[in-house]
């Protein structure tokens, strides 16, 4: 996918940016239906998406993280912005190595390859009443207490579950950092 | 500055998600911003986020995908990709960066406001649907923050000075993070007060927070 980018960023292929379009745009939409809008406005939340990577796709830097990352966190803030129309506080992280602007070495891809498999895995592994929690805060974009309200839980147990899952998952991956 | 309290693992990841009431990102993204620990953690926890959003069963568009005929000028080359940042993610003058644009880039310019005596307020706009609120708070020295058993989640953070409560004694970029109906008395640093950014999701009830201030303030 970073080579589509590339394409998209450095020569402003339209090609590249169609083959992305059909890989990235029906994800985007399923996620922005996810989050409770209708089909026709997550559509165009997708198509927003989609054109922001075209537009910004000079500022995607191929060999920093994945494309997949860049355009779940375009879509996520325009969900903030958009469904919720709300400020975009928290943003994310662009990579590991925020603080130095230096590329990365050759092996670090490698690894972000490797964290991702292990979080995919530990993901799998969660106990179905974490995982449920985790998919209602990122996928259904609720609050605690809106969890604690759909599943019927004291808040306390929300809390306790994503804290769980959080814990196995970052155990999965602790000898790589 | 070495941060002793950072704020719930499970609040991290909702701001990862995106999912948290504005009033608590807004303090959480302060920390954040003041927090290398934290930041580390959001790293895996946006991890988290993609490989959820990957595995999404894709929903095909209804529509067509957009001729892309825009001239490669019209592309945008700045932009905000990449939040700046300072060091700690405080100005000069105490302030969150992230705050500047709402309540100015020196703590010691903020148009308090007297909400009792010894503790000063300056309410932070929030997005029109937004619920809960957030305010700084400056509390002066020796003097019980107006707290109260919560009814509600409640989130602060440090910017200047110091409390101490049951929990222990909070310092510069420390999160208090309560959810419970635990009853809490902070009581500012007795040399320097504090100044502290608070989120909390119900509304703040004035009377019972006059009534407290009144209580004589029995020391540590
Ligand atoms: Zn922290």
């Amino acid at each position: 996918m970073a080579e589509f980018l590339n394409r998209i960023a450095t020569k402003g292929d339209a090609a590249a940016f169609r083959d992305l379009f059909e890989i990235y745009a029906p994800r985007v939409k399923a996620y922005m239906m996810r989050q409770g809008a209708d089909p026709a406005t997550a559509e165009e939340l997708a198509q927003e998406t989609l054109l922001t990577v075209w537009r910004k796709a000079n500022l995607y830097s191929g060999d920093r993280g994945n494309a997949t990352t860049w355009i779940f966190t375009i879509a996520r803030n325009l969900r903030i912005d958009k469904l919720r129309k709300e400020t975009t506080w928290v943003e994310l992280p662009e990579g590991r190595d925020e603080e130095a602007s230096d590329d990365p070495l050759p092996d670090e891809r490698a690894e972000v390859k490797e964290r991702q498999k292990r979080v995919q895995a530990a993901l799998a592994q969660l106990p179905a009443d974490q995982h449920e929690v985790v998919v209602l805060s990122y996928i259904e974009g609720l609050t605690h207490s809106q969890i604690a309200e759909r599943l019927r839980l004291p808040l306390g147990t929300v809390k306790s579950r994503m804290r769980l899952a959080y814990l196995k998952i970052r155990e999965a991956v602790e000898d790589l950092k | 500055m070495t941060i002793a309290h950072h704020p719930g693992l499970e609040n991290l990841m909702s701001c990862s998600a995106g999912s948290m009431p504005e009033a608590f990102a807004a303090v959480m993204a302060s920390h954040i911003g003041m927090c290398p620990v934290c930041r580390m953690e959001l790293v895996l926890m946006h991890d988290i986020g993609v490989e959820l959003f990957s595995s999404l069963a894709p929903s095909p568009l209804a529509g067509k995908i957009p001729i892309m005929a825009m001239h490669r000028a019209e592309a945008e080359t700045g932009g905000n990709a990449a939040p700046g940042r300072s060091p700690d993610g405080l100005t000069a003058g105490g302030m969150p960066v992230i705050l500047v644009q709402y309540a100015g880039d020196e703590l010691d310019k903020v148009a308090w406001r007297r909400l009792a005596p010894g503790v000063q307020h300056f309410p932070i706009a929030l997005s029109a649907g937004a619920k809960g609120n957030l305010r700084l708070l400056k509390i002066a020295a020796g003097r019980a923050i107006p707290a109260h058993g919560h009814r509600g989640s409640e989130l602060t953070l440090v910017l200047r000075g110091s409390f101490r409560d049951e929990t222990g004694l909070y310092g510069v970029g420390d999160v208090a993070d309560h959810f419970d109906e635990t009853e809490h008395q902070p009581v500012a640093d007795p040399e320097g007060g504090c100044v502290c950014l608070v989120a909390s999701e119900k509304k703040f009830r004035f009377k019972s927070v006059v009534a407290k201030l009144f209580q004589p303030f029995t020391g540590l």
